[in-house]
C-alpha cells in the first residue's frame, strides 16, 4: 500500500552493521568512497571488493538488493565503459570502421566500472541498514559543527525528519485529488507534453494548497507543543556510542589505511 | 438509468493463495432517481465500492454494468460515464484550483468538451442547484467558507449533469447547520431532479430520515440491502459490525421496555412524535 | 480555584485584499469574560466562524489578545517573556489528525513535547510511557503513525499533550474528522483523564452529544459568549440554539417537541433513561 512508501530503501532486518550507530555508517560511506579513489589498479580493488563483502554479510542484506540500486545506474554504466573503451588512447586490439579499441581503454572501462558499481553498492549499503530517521539524526549530530559558521544544522534536520514523516502522506493525496479530477473528466494520460503540463494545473495547485495548509497546521501544533528551536532540546534516545561502534571505527580505519598503503606501494 | 454491480470482488493480491479481500462478492442494483445510502464501519470496503461504480477501480472479479453495458469493455467511453455518474470524494473541497468559482465548476463541462457557452450555463446551473449565490461566480473558491467551498465542489460534479450522484460522507467536519444544509440540497436534486443519489454516511440519524434504501457493507460484504427501517430491525446486529441505530429508535425499545405500546422500529424525530402523541392523545 | 481567567477579551485582526490594501478589521472575540474552575470539564459550542477555536488559542497564548487579558495558572499571557514556558500548561489538540503528529515512530512523537521543554532523557522515557499507558496506545509505540486509525492518532495526539504534563488540555474539534468508532474513543479518553488525573478540560465540538456529560456548556456565536451553564441549562433553550445554527441532541429535541405539542415534560431532557422516565410518569 501506498502509506508504506519510506525514502531511500531501508531493509528491515537485524544485523550488527543495523545496530552501529549512524555516524558509524555514515563515516564508513564517506571513507569507503575516497578509498574507491585513492586505490587503482586490480589488487587494490579486490581489497575493495573484500572488505565490501565482509560488511555485505554482516548486514545479513540479500545481494539482491544491492543489485536493485545498480539498475538505475545502468545507463550511466553503459555510457561511462563505452565512452572509455572507444576514446582511451593506447595499443590498439580491434578496429572497425572509425571505430578502434585500445588496451588501455579496456582497462580504465573495467576500473571505471568496478569503481562505480562499489561506490554505488558501497552507499546503498547505508540507506539499506539506517532508518532514515536515524540517517538524520546521524547528520544531525556529525555536522553539528557547522553551526560555529551559521548554518542551522538542527533546523535542517528537523525539516528533513518532518518531510519524511509528510512524503507518504502527500503521495497519497495526490492519489486522491488525481482520482477526483478524474472523476471530473480529466485526462491525466493522453496528448503530447504541452497538453499533460497542462492537465497537470488541477493535480498540483490544491497539492500546494494542502501542503501549505498542512504546513501552518502543523507549525501550529509544533509552537503548542513548545518548540522553540534546537536550544534546550534534549532527546528521547539520543545517539551514544557502543563498544561495538568503536570497534567499527577501528576496522574502517584498518581498512582505509591499508588502502593508503597499498596505493603508495604498488606501481 | 440503470447501474449494476454483479458478484464484485475486490483483493490486493488476487494471485495469492488464499486472497484477501477489500470487497467480496457484491451484488446490486441502483436504479433511477432513488435515494440510497450506503453505510458500514471504516475498513469495511464502502470507500472502495464507490470507486468501481464510475470506473475509477476495477474490481478483481465481477461485472459493472451501466444500461447493460460492461463498463470495463476495451471500447466502452469512461469519460462519458464519469460524466453520467458522478462521484463527490470525501472533502471534496479539497479539489478545487480555479480562480473563481464559475471557472472552478467548468471544469467538468469543459472536459467533456462542451463549447463555452455551454459550459458557463451548466456551471450556472449547478450553482443554482446547491443554492450558491451568483455574486458568487468571479468569487476565488479559497477564500470561501468550509460549508461553500463543498459547495462549489458538489456543483463541479453537478455541472457535468449526472443521472446518478455518489457523494461519500459530504458532511464530515462541517456544523450541524452546515450538515444539514448539504443534506437539504441533496434531497431536493434527488426529489426535483430526478438523480440517483448514492450517500455515504455515518450517522445513522441523517440517513434514517433522508434515504429509502440502506445498503450495509461489513468487512467487504454487503450484508444488508433494504428499506432503513427494515435494517434497523437488525440493530443488535449492526452494533456488532460498530454501526447502530438512529438514537430515536432506542429511545422506542426503551418506551416499550418500560411497557409503552409503540411501534420500537420508528427512526426520525418526526416519527417518533406522531407515534407518540398517538398514543398519549387518545 | 480557576485556572482558567479571561476578562474582556477581544481579538481583532485585519483583512487585505490583492493590493495588501487593509480592508477590514475582523472582530473574531468581542468582549468575553470567562473563569474556568480546575479541574472541570467545559464544552464549547458554536457554529464554523463563531469564535470559539480562536477563544482557546488565546488560552495556551498562540494568539494573543488584542484587548482585556488571558491569565493562565496565574500567568498573564501577554505579560510572559517565553511563550513555550506557558503554554506547558495546557496542551491543545487539533481537528485534523495528520497534522499534528512530527514524529515518524509513535513513542518519539510522544516525547516531542518534553523533549522541547529539555527534559532529561532518563525521565523522558517514563513519561513516554505514562502517557501512553493513559491513552491506552502502549502496544502501538514503536508503530509507525500513518498505519494507525483516526482515533487512534488522536489519542497519540493527547498522549503527546500529557507527556508533558499539563493542566490544561484544550480540544479544537478534534472528533471532526473522525467516524463514530473513533469519537467515541477519543471522547472516553478525555473524561478518563479529567476525571482520574484532574486535568481541565476545554473541549470544542460540533457534536452536541458530546456536550451532554460536560460540567458546563458554553455557547459562542458572532465571537460573544452568548450561553453559559450546564447542559441541562442550554439544552433547554432549543429555539435559541437553533436560532445560532446549533442543534440539540436527538432526545432533548423529541422531548421539546412532544412540549410543544402539550405533554408536560420537563425541559432539556438528555438521556434516554430521563426522557423513557419523564414519559412513563405521565402514563400513570
Amino acid at each position: 500500500m501506498i502509506r508504506d512508501i519510506t525514502i531511500g530503501q531501508y531493509y528491515d532486518t537485524d544485523s550488527v552493521i543495523h545496530r552501529l550507530d549512524p555516524r558509524v555508517k555514515l563515516a564508513f560511506t564517506l571513507l569507503y568512497i575516497i578509498s574507491l579513489f585513492i586505490g587503482h589498479g586490480p589488487v587494490c580493488y579486490a581489497y575493495a571488493a573484500a572488505f565490501l563483502v565482509l560488511v555485505i554479510v554482516l548486514s545479513k542484506v540479500p545481494v539482491r538488493f544491492m543489485v536493485k540500486g545498480l539498475r538505475g545506474m545502468l545507463v550511466i554504466l553503459i555510457i561511462s565503459a563505452l565512452f572509455n573503451v572507444f576514446l582511451v588512447q593506447g595499443e590498439i586490439i580491434f578496429r572497425w570502421w572509425i571505430f578502434s579499441i585500445s588496451k588501455e581503454g579496456v582497462r580504465t572501462a573495467v576500473l571505471m566500472v568496478v569503481r562505480l558499481v562499489f561506490l554505488v553498492i558501497g552507499s546503498s549499503l547505508m540507506t539499506l541498514t539506517t532508518t532514515p530517521n536515524d540517517l538524520t539524526d546521524g547528520l544531525e549530530r556529525s555536522l553539528r559543527f557547522l553551526k560555529v559558521i551559521r548554518i542551522p544544522v538542527h533546523e535542517i534536520a528537523m525539516m528533513m525528519s518532518i518531510a519524511l514523516r509528510f512524503i507518504p502522506i502527500l503521495i497519497e493525496e495526490v492519489n486522491k485529488i488525481m482520482k477526483a479530477q478524474i472523476a471530473r473528466g480529466a485526462d491525466f494520460e493522453s496528448g503530447g507534453l504541452v497538453k499533460k503540463a497542462k492537465a497537470m494545473v488541477p493535480l498540483l495547485i490544491p497539492l500546494f494548497v494542502s501542503a501549505f495548509r498542512r504546513a501552518s497546521d502543523l507549525a501550529l501544533a509544533m509552537e503548542a507543543r513548545c518548540y522553540h528551536g534546537g536550544e534546550g532540546r534534549t532527546k528521547l534516545h539520543p545517539l551514544t556510542y557502543q563498544k561495538r561502534d568503536f570497534l567499527a571505527y577501528a576496522v574502517l580505519l584498518l581498512y582505509f589505511g591499508g588502502m593508503i598503503a597499498m596505493a603508495a606501494v604498488l606501481p | 438509468m440503470e447501474l449494476t454491480l454483479k458478484h464484485i470482488s475486490y483483493s490486493y493480491n488476487p494471485d495469492a493463495k488464499e486472497p484477501k479481500y477489500a470487497v467480496k462478492d457484491v451484488s446490486f442494483t441502483i436504479r433511477e432517481g432513488e435515494f440510497c445510502a450506503l453505510i458500514g464501519h471504516t475498513g469495511s470496503g464502502k470507500s472502495t465500492l464507490v470507486q468501481f461504480l464510475n470506473g475509477l477501480m476495477r474490481p478483481t472479479e465481477g461485472l459493472v454494468l451501466f444500461n447493460g453495458e460492461n463498463i470495463f469493455e476495451k471500447k466502452y467511453p469512461l469519460k462519458t460515464l464519469r460524466q453520467k455518474v458522478g462521484l463527490v470524494f470525501q472533502y471534496p473541497e479539497h479539489q478545487l484550483f480555479e480562480e473563481t468559482v464559475l471557472k472552478d465548476i467548468c471544469y467538468g463541462p469543459k472536459n467533456m468538451g462542451l463549447g463555452k457557452e455551454e459550459q458557463i450555463d451548466s456551471a450556472r446551473r449547478a450553482m443554482a442547484l446547491v443554492g450558491l449565490p451568483e455574486s458568487y461566480e468571479e468569487k476565488s473558491p479559497f477564500e470561501l467558507s468550509g460549508g461553500e467551498k463543498r459547495r462549489v465542489a458538489i456543483a463541479g460534479v453537478l455541472a457535468m449533469n449526472p443521472e446518478c450522484l455518489i457523494l461519500d460522507e459530504p458532511t464530515a467536519g462541517l456544523d450541524p447547520a452546515g450538515r444539514d444544509d448539504i443534506l437539504g440540497t441533496v434531497r431536493e436534486l434527488s426529489d426535483k431532479e430526478n438523480i440517483a443519489v448514492v450517500l455515504v454516511s455515518h450517522s445513522m440519524d441523517d440517513v434514517a430520515v433522508y434515504a429509502e434504501r440502506l445498503l450495509v457493507m461489513n468487512s467487504g460484504e454487503l450484508v444488508y440491502d433494504d428499506t432503513p427501517r427494515n435494517v434497523f430491525r437488525h440493530y443488535k446486529e449492526l452494533e456488532k459490525m460498530g454501526l447502530s441505530a438512529p438514537q430515536v429508535t432506542y429511545i422506542a425499545h426503551e418506551l416499550k421496555k418500560r411497557g409503552l405500546d409503540i411501534d420500537e422500529n420508528v427512526m426520525t424525530i418526526a416519527e417518533a412524535k406522531a407515534e407518540i402523541l398517538r398514543i398519549f392523545k387518545k | 480555584m480557576n485556572i482558567i481567567e479571561i476578562l474582556h477579551l477581544i481579538h481583532e485582526y485585519k483583512e487585505y485584499d490583492e493590493n495588501e490594501t487593509e480592508t477590514e478589521t475582523v472582530r473574531a472575540i468581542d468582549d468575553v469574560t470567562l473563569s474556568i474552575e480546575e479541574g472541570s470539564f467545559v464544552t464549547v459550542l458554536g457554529h464554523n466562524g463563531s469564535g470559539k477555536s480562536t477563544l482557546a488559542k488565546h488560552v495556551n497564548a498562540l494568539l494573543l489578545p488584542t484587548g482585556g487579558t488571558v491569565v493562565l495558572c496565574g500567568q498573564d499571557t501577554l505579560k510572559t517573556g517565553e511563550l513555550w514556558q506557558l503554554r506547558k500548561n495546557a496542551g491543545m489538540v487539533f481537528q485534523n489528525p495528520d497534522n499534528q503528529i512530527i514524529a515518524s515512530v509513535v513513542e518519539e512523537d510522544v516525547a516531542f513535547g518534553p523533549e522541547n521543554l529539555g527534559v532529561p532523557t532518563e525521565k523522558l522515557e517514563h513519561r513516554v510511557e505514562r502517557a501512553l499507558e493513559k491513552v491506552g496506545m502502549t502496544a502501538f509505540r514503536m508503530n509507525s503513525p500513518n498505519r494507525l486509525s483516526g482515533g487512534q492518532k488522536q489519542r497519540i495526539a493527547i498522549a503527546g499533550m500529557l507527556a508533558m504534563k499539563p493542566k490544561v488540555i484544550l480540544m479544537d474539534e478534534p472528533t471532526a474528522m473522525l467516524d463514530p468508532v473513533g469519537r467515541k474513543e477519543v471522547i472516553e479518553t478525555v473524561h478518563e483523564l479529567n476525571r482520574e488525573e484532574g486535568i481541565t478540560i476545554l473541549l470544542i465540538t460540533h457534536y452536541m452529544e458530546e456536550a451532554v456529560d460536560a460540567d458546563r456548556v458554553i455557547v459562542m456565536d458572532g465571537g460573544r459568549l452568548i450561553m453559559d451553564g450546564t447542559p441541562r441549562e442550554v439544552f433547554s433553550r432549543v429555539e435559541e440554539l437553533k436560532e445560532c445554527r446549533m442543534t440539540v441532541p436527538q432526545v432533548t429535541e423529541l422531548a421539546f417537541e412532544l412540549k410543544k405539542e402539550g405533554l408536560p415534560l420537563p425541559d432539556g431532557i438528555l438521556t434516554t433513561e430521563e426522557f423513557a422516565e419523564a414519559l412513563m410518569k405521565l402514563r400513570t
